[in-house]
């Protein structure tokens, strides 16, 4: 038995499709941002798996291009989920509810 | 032919990953469907650890299971009980269905491919290979601007976030004053 690049692809995949359907899915909007980190997540485990099994890993001599990148989605995964998050607490602030189903027109 | 301890890992990993976020999406109440992401997220750490990225699965277990679920769980507690149901919105059906059709893709094309005529053959050997020195002369040499722009990106989430929720009338306004003003009767939002 051995592990190999499919694999991995295959686990980030059915990941990316789960956090796709509850993006789509869910009514409140804390578990829409679910969704999307799931989504950042399975595409960081594709760019490590890419990055692994790429032919100049094991020479010691590979750039680790995909770490980096993976670093900076970190980053912007960090950085939107503070704002986003604020967002959800000052639609609440002001509409009294965070149902996406009736947070519906862009002004009130 | 790998050593039967990673392909162990890998199994359960996966099915831990992937049965939490299934749990995201199935369970009723957001806190425990909050602590469930958090497993998905550690399973995930695992993952990333069992192909030699160090150093990311560490920063995946602070960040991600750290700080973005504690934000995670601020959000919900900010908000009332009422809203703390996990419920589907009226697009459920298309919503599993794109989920569905993509994992489906992604699925059947990392089957079919030959990834080994693509890629080599540097899967055969397993040995642990140190990143962090490769990933900061990274960060530091070629993608500087990048590692920049990313500083000044999170300087102003930062800010933004301070901004928006910090009420407009004034720093410490006991927020229980808003709650007995009618909504639409509030004076003109700044």
């Amino acid at each position: 038995m051995t592990v190999d690049l499919s694999h991995y692809l295959a686990v980030s995949g059915i990941v990316f499709g789960i956090g796709v359907a509850i993006a789509l899915s869910k009514r409140n909007v804390v578990a829409v941002l679910m969704g999307v980190e799931l989504m950042l997540n399975a595409s960081n485990l594709a760019f490590l798996a890419f990055s692994r099994f790429s032919g100049a890993f094991q020479e010691g001599t590979a750039p680790l291009t995909g770490h980096t990148f993976v670093v900076f989605v970190l980053t912007v995964a960090a950085a939107e989920a503070a704002v986003a998050l604020a967002m959800a607490v000052l639609i609440y602030r002001r509409r009294e509810t965070v149902d996406l189903d009736r947070i519906s027109v862009l002004r009130w | 032919m790998d050593s039967l301890g990673i392909v162990v890992a890998f199994y359960v990993l996966s099915a831990v990953t992937i049965g939490a976020a299934l749990s995201v999406f199935l369970l009723r109440n957001l806190v425990h469907a909050i602590v469930l992401l958090v497993l998905s997220f550690l399973g995930m750490a695992g993952l990333f650890a069992s192909l030699s990225a160090d150093f990311i699965a560490i920063a995946q277990i602070l960040i991600y299971a750290g700080a973005i679920s504690v934000l995670l769980v601020f959000a919900v507690m900010l908000t009332p009980l009422s809203s703390r149901n996990n419920a589907n919105s009226l697009y459920v059906g298309p919503g599993i269905l794109a989920g569905v059709a993509i994992a489906a893709i992604v699925v059947f094309t990392a089957i079919e491919v030959d990834w080994v005529q693509l890629t080599g053959d540097a899967l055969r050997d397993r040995s642990f290979v140190d990143t962090i020195e490769t990933i900061g002369d990274q960060l530091l040499g070629k993608h500087i601007l990048a590692f920049e722009v990313a500083s000044v990106l999170l300087l102003f989430a930062l800010l933004g976030a301070i901004v928006l929720v910090t009420d407009p009338r004034g720093v410490g306004t006991d927020v229980t004053d808003d709650a007995d003003d009618a909504p639409g009767a509030t004076e003109e939002p700044a």
